[in-house]
């Protein structure tokens, strides 16, 4: 409740930036939707291709397709256009087959009555088949808006904002509080919207028997315009709101700003990633840059969106560049890995590897302090006789890159009777604190390590390769801006492990607010 | 209809074919007969034997593979179909009313698109609920599923009626009533029709039916009419298939009504 009362402001603006999102993407989805399911009524060879279509679009996890879209020219890149494209194609389905099955529905001698009576096609489309087909129709465009309102979450990954916002960074902050926020609230517009929408889907029913004494066609056109004007307002006041809530966040950034050009700075979804970045445009602001900030970008986002122009520099591992997006084999060496990244990069993208920032974020196989202690292990070979029994839950990501666990058991000899569990990283965290699970890997720099009272055994045998932490930037950026390549030079060498650490706590652990904490710790190092 | 030469037959079939599909068994194979106006022809037969199908090729919802349809002397395919449709009444099974327009609505349907001025369509229908034993004061405002299976199918005889139609084209109108309502609805349309001078086709399989309403029944088998005569001749054809279907279909109803007119 204190929560809620503290940041009912941002709270508000997150809602209506989902309200919009729903609005505008389920509206397009109905202008789409039931005139193309009319045609199918009409054209019986479309049918089948087009509700496939349809239907596979559905299938498609939200984050694989945000990801295909993001590099596609004119429809892709980051933030609300992606999302509505996505969000639009979930939405089609259902409207289109309840258009056909409504329209395709009617009784036979209806149809063929008003046929007989001499009505033009267009005319029996307006006045037989849509109005008796509504009510189908319409819980085709409730179950379409009540889908949306759900998978409009997914698209705070590519930056377009709204409550998802809240449910990403909950989970990855081990923050409950933002989390029953952000599913709270989209939960209770769901069921708002399905009770709304259900409502003049009964007086559609032409059997329920409803419409006694007035005159049909009045009350079904009442009802059906109330529920539509309802529905502008909300969309309409949503979108003001946005509107205004960007003009007062451009207010306040333009007073601290001289506007010599824009800087794009994206971040990775997940606690450090975005304190590097906020870091980042924090300096670039105080030097009086323009900042748009594109942070909490899912998977390898950050990666295409910046090769694509969408945004102009990230926080990155040397590592991660190394393995995951070159390609290459697992090393050990630091220095090789960062030179061979950063020679690479240039050549192939553009794009210029900034000083390393001082600390490292590598794998830290973890397990419960309490654990360790009464077993008295300090080194990952200290744990592989015990491990036999445990059960393991690893993140996707460490379960299928080329430095993850294959590699990593077959180096110490692990043998897991149990397949290890894959889940979400953020999860895994809590899965060991609540003794879910018994071993992980998590990141050696998370704050969660010492406020769950984990343990990060050594990696004794030098499995893991270096994650060093740099910033990427186009080079276009770069030259653009003398400030930014200013700000990347005082980064260098500036961090340390320990103090990325405490950075990532205060946020995972205190809940503080990521801005103060950075501005806090830009000013006691005088940067 | 008005302007058009009365001596030419009002419908015309010259050996008429119709089948689905190009290799399909014809549903009518080179049928040829004219209507008169002013007659209430019965196409008669059991299921299957096109009486439908010869129905609905007069009022272009199919169109002819051989031959042609002529109506007021000219055929089918250079009728538009719309203007075809609004001047010739169309009555089918069970009413085929819209569940979502009132009876006054359904009523006024064709005068509607026809774009008449309001009142006009307002008092027509009023007229023709009275015409059918409707008191609109009562059932202009009602839905159809407020109605009887009887009150429903004199909803269809006037919305058939309400652009004053010379033709009026019925597929088994009265074929989902209980017998007494039928046989009240036979009684008053009958008058009807006569008073208002109409043309009717009226397609059944119910072989009282037809000698209670027809001026002429054709006895259709297989897509083509074996016999054709007025009632009072017709049950005393000699023709084999007539007399059987005459005999099964007379036991048949033999039990549910005892007394013809």
């Amino acid at each position: 409740m204190d929560f809620l009362q503290r940041n009912w402001p941002d709270i508000l603006s997150h809602t209506a930036e989902h309200l919009w999102l729903v609005f505008i993407s389920t509206g397009l989805a109905v202008l789409i939707g039931i005139p193309l399911g009319v045609l199918l009524t009409r054209y019986k060879p479309l049918r089948a291709p087009v509700l496939g279509f349809a239907s596979v679009m559905q299938t498609v996890p939200s984050l694989a397709l945000f990801g295909f879209l993001i590099p596609l020219p004119f429809i892709g890149g980051i933030g609300a256009r992606t999302a509505i494209i996505a969000l639009v194609l979930y939405a089609l389905l259902p409207i289109i087959r309840n258009t056909v099955t409504g329209i395709l529905g009617i009784d036979p001698p209806v149809r063929e009555a008003a046929v007989g009576m001499g009505m033009t096609d267009w005319q029996i489309l307006r006045q037989v088949e849509l109005p008796l087909a509504a009510g189908v129709i319409l819980t085709g465009v409730r179950v379409a808006v009540v889908i949306t309102i759900g998978v409009a979450v997914i698209a705070a990954a590519v930056g377009a904002g709204g409550l998802g916002e809240y449910i990403f960074r909950g989970l990855r902050q081990n923050n409950n509080q933002l989390l029953w926020t952000g599913a709270g609230i989209s939960a209770v517009m769901a069921l708002a919207a399905d009770f709304l929408l259900g409502l003049p889907e009964r007086y559609f029913d032409t059997r329920a028997g409803r419409v006694k004494e007035q005159r049909g066609r009045a009350v079904f056109q009442r009802i059906a315009l109330g529920v539509i004007a309802a529905l502008l307002v909300i969309g309409l006041g949503a979108f003001v709101f946005n509107k205004f809530s960007a003009w007062r966040a451009a207010r306040t950034s333009a007073g601290q700003s001289e506007q010599s050009s824009r800087v794009r700075v994206g971040s990775k979804d997940f606690t450090e990633s975005v304190l590097l970045a906020e870091m980042l445009a924090q300096m670039l602001e105080a030097r009086g840059v323009q900042v748009e900030r594109q942070f909490e970008l899912a998977g390898n986002l950050t990666h295409t969106s910046l090769v694509a122009g969408s945004i102009d520099c990230y926080p990155e591992y040397t590592g991660t560049a190394y393995t995951a997006i070159l390609q290459h084999a697992p090393i050990t060496d630091p220095r090789a890995v960062y030179e061979q990244v950063r020679r690479e990069y240039e050549e192939k993208f553009k794009v210029s590897v900034s000083e390393p920032l001082g600390f490292s974020n590598d794998f830290a196989i973890l397990v419960r302090g309490a654990e360790a202690r009464r077993l008295g292990l300090k080194t990952i070979s200290d744990a592989v006789p015990h491990a036999r029994n445990w059960r393991a839950g690893f993140g996707q990501d460490f379960m299928s890159r080329a430095d993850g666990y294959s590699g990593f058991v077959r180096a110490y000899g692990f043998r897991f009777t149990q397949q290890p569990r894959e889940m979400d990283l953020s999860l895994t965290y809590r899965a060991l604190a609540a003794a879910q699970v018994d071993i992980i890997a998590g990141n050696s720099t998370d704050g969660l390590i010492s406020a769950l009272d984990l343990f990060q055994l050594e990696d004794d045998r030098r499995y893991f390769p270096p994650y060093e932490a740099v910033f990427l930037s186009r080079m276009d950026a770069v030259s653009r801006t003398p400030a930014l390549a200013d700000a990347l030079k005082r980064l260098g060498h500036a961090i340390t492990t320990e103090e990325m650490r405490r950075l990532n706590y205060q946020i995972d652990g205190e809940k503080r607010d990521r801005r103060q904490v950075i501005s806090d710790w830009l000013k006691s190092k005088g940067l | 209809m008005n302007q058009t030469d009365k001596s030419l037959p009002l419908v015309e079939f010259r050996r008429t074919s119709y089948s689905i599909a190009e290799k399909s068994a014809p549903i009518i194979s080179d049928l040829s007969f004219t209507v008169e106006r002013g007659e209430r022809l019965v196409l008669l037969g059991e299921s299957g034997c096109g009486k439908t199908t010869t129905l609905k090729l007069i009022n272009r919802l199919l169109l002819p593979t051989a031959g042609e349809v002529l109506v007021e002397g000219k055929a089918t395919t250079h009728w538009d179909a719309i203007r075809l449709r609004r001047m010739t009444g169309y009555v089918i099974q069970e009413g085929g009313l819209f569940p979502h327009f009132t009876v006054e609505r359904n009523v006024s349907l064709v005068p509607s698109l026809e774009g008449w001025p309001e009142e006009r369509t307002r008092s027509r229908a009023h007229e023709l609920l009275e015409m059918v034993g409707l008191p609109p004061a009562t059932f202009a405002s009602r839905f159809p599923r407020e109605l009887s299976g009887g009150q429903r199918q004199r909803v269809g005889v006037a919305r058939a009626l309400a652009s004053d139609p010379q033709l009026l084209l019925m597929d088994e109108p009265f074929g989902a009533l209980d017998p007494l309502t039928r046989e009240s609805i036979q009684r008053e349309f009958k008058e009807l029709s006569t008073t208002l001078k109409k043309t009717v086709i009226l397609v059944t399989h119910d072989v009282r039916e037809a000698l209670r309403l027809g001026t002429r029944i054709a006895l259709m088998k297989a897509g083509q009419i074996v016999l054709l005569r007025a009632p009072q001749d017709f049950l005393q054809a000699e023709d084999a298939y007539a007399r059987r279907y005459i005999e099964t279909m007379t036991i048949n109803a033999e039990g549910r009504v005892q007394n013809d007119e």
